[in-house]
């Protein structure tokens, strides 16, 4: 199978290291330099752009964290002016306002080049048609991917989200050879696709590209048995770049990570101690390019491991493993990040509700569901349907307003969810990976 | 003018049971009773020969539950005797969110409803010639 990059992605462990450590050194000091939020966290650390001399000397700053982003809303992290940016984008925040991440000329390059390295290592070649099923917007997933898949020379259709019908009859009449959405909206796809009587042979899709989701191998086998593509996981967070972090090779043995772009570490989520990599931690990212918002130790939340030894492909790179979770509470439905305190803050603004809920998330035919369940507060309506319905339509409104989805809303009778002695457990997860 | 309860029921297994299982203990008779099929939670109407009682006794097993004020009248029972009644409250622009009957003693049948506008409403009954209860 080719490799994109080879002089980068089959570069000696030395040479990588050698090429990362000038990066950081550069980024350290760029960062300290222009960014007020960097150097007063670096001063009050007692930490030096040129204390960086060693690779291991990252080690000595501090992390940032999605609140350090929140905090510095919109553009408190940036490291140009603003009339140098070339794309603006965002995610769902914890707290209304959205996390925003910004792009100059140059970044765009780095971003589209990671990508390209990432679709040629799941097998896109240039004669490709490839169907893309992310949400073309603010979200970093759809544009990402697209950006890549026409660097190396294929052509896109951008078919966005919903209508599956659509998007099959899009597929089969275009003749798509490759398929990017998330895991689960593939298996609907397949779904959809056996009710219209239509036979994966009548497609010509042949490779597939899921993320912006974890999924298992099982998920994947039966994504490559019922759509007959080659299917793999790739990774990345709109808070470093979006999608082109890493992604898996053919022989899907973890996902290759642009270590010349990203220098990875796994820390001990409890003591934040700096691991070997081996076993599984919390992935902290650093951006060693990033010329718009440097990301220096950037806290992913997600728990994975990095396996540094040569693949049979050919790359160098090291791997990460597909995610295990994350040591956060933010879940993600439907690709959308969510956090339980979002929807806390939407049932607290309502004073008909308690302060008892629970959020539900199952899996029902491959679609994710998120419903939410709330006591009422006392009975001042609960003999007028009309006011019921209105305040059920009216939470309905508001979550999805700062959720971006929809969610089911169901009032419950006060003291008819389960209390819990100290901690309570608010949020059930019943997916199935 | 009437009193009903209202009571908020979950969409839950046997959730009309315990309702009334907790009217048993109390000792209170049911008159009537109303409630629609919705998807996930209702409004269980009903009427009692105590209203006080059963309120008090509902609310003691944890039921979220309300006292709602009706309009109630006598209806001949004999064909077009209700569809009079409404027309001629319709054309008084009285609008009706929900009516159901309830069990009375003689001939008459029982009908509650309930409004926005009762003391309209019985004006229209009284000119109509409709008894009130």
């Amino acid at each position: 199978m080719k490799i994109y990059d080879k002089k980068t992605e089959t570069m000696s462990r030395r040479s990588m290291a050698a090429l990362q450590l000038k990066r950081l050194k550069e980024i350290v000091k760029y960062a300290y330099d222009r960014v007020p939020f960097y150097r007063k966290k670096y001063d009050e650390a007692g930490v030096k752009p040129s204390d960086i001399k060693t690779l291991e000397d990252i080690r000595k700053l501090p992390f940032v964290t999605k609140s350090d982003l929140r905090d510095n809303y919109p553009y408190g992290l940036l490291a140009v002016p603003v009339s140098d940016l070339a794309r603006i984008h965002a995610s769902s925040g914890t707290s209304g306002k959205p996390t925003v991440v910004a792009y100059t000329k140059e970044d765009m390059e780095d971003w589209t080049e990671c990508v390209a390295r990432l679709v040629v290592a799941a097998g896109g070649r240039s004669d490709d048609i490839v169907q893309i099923c992310f949400g073309y917007g603010l979200f970093t997933g759809a544009l990402g991917l697209h950006q890549g898949w026409e660097r190396i020379g294929a052509a896109v259709i951008p078919a966005s989200t919903g209508n599956s019908e659509r998007q099959i009859m899009l597929m089969k009449d275009l003749g798509a050879t490759a398929l990017v959405a998330t895991p689960s909206y593939a298996l609907h796809l397949a779904e959809v696709m056996e009710k219209m009587g239509i036979s994966p042979d009548e497609m010509k899709l042949r490779v597939g590209m899921f993320g912006s989701e974890a999924s298992s191998e099982e998920m994947h086998r039966e994504i490559a048995e019922k759509l007959r593509l080659f299917p793999t996981d790739n990774y990345g967070l709109s808070e470093l770049i979006g999608p082109g972090v890493s992604g898996e090779c053919e022989y899907k043995c973890g996902m290759h990570i642009n270590e010349d772009y990203f220098y990875p570490e796994i820390i001990d989520p409890t003591t934040l101690a700096p691991t070997d990599g081996s076993d599984y931690g919390e992935l902290v990212l650093t951006s060693l390019t990033k010329k718009s918002m440097p990301m220096i130790r950037y806290r992913t939340k997600d728990i994975t491991k990095i396996d540094y030894s040569p693949c049979k492909c050919g790359r160098t790179t090291a791997r990460m493993a597909k995610l295990k979770g994350r040591t956060d509470d933010m879940l993600i439905i439907k690709g959308v990040n969510v956090f339980p305190s979002q929807i806390e803050g939407v049932l607290l603004g309502f004073s008909e509700l308690g302060s008892t809920y629970q959020i539900i998330v199952t899996r029902e035919d491959y679609k994710d569901k998120l419903e939410v369940k709330v006591e009422l507060a006392d009975d001042s309506i609960v003999g007028d349907y009309g006011a019921l319905e209105n305040l059920k339509n009216r939470i309905h409104h508001a979550l999805r307003t700062v959720l971006q989805i929809d969610a089911k809303l169901t009032l419950t009778e006060h003291m008819s969810l389960a209390r819990s002695e100290g901690k309570a457990k608010r949020v059930f997860d019943m997916r199935k990976y | 003018m009437i009193n009903q309860i209202a009571v908020f029921l979950e969409n839950r297994k046997g959730r009309i049971g315990d309702c009334c299982e907790v009217l048993k203990h109390a000792g209170v008779n049911l008159c009537s009773m109303s409630i629609a099929d919705t998807t996930d939670f209702g409004i269980l109407r009903m009427m009692t020969d105590d209203n006080d009682k059963a309120l008090f006794y509902l609310k003691a097993a944890g039921f979220m539950c309300a006292a709602v004020p009706l309009v109630a009248m006598q209806v001949p029972d004999k064909p077009g005797a209700l569809a009079d009644i409404l027309i001629a409250l319709d054309k008084a622009g009285v609008n009706i969110d929900y009516l159901y009957s309830f069990a009375g003693a003689g001939e008459n049948a029982h009908i509650g409803f309930k409004t926005n506008e009762p003391q309209k409403a019985e004006k229209v009954l009284t000119e109509a010639g409709v008894k009130i209860i």
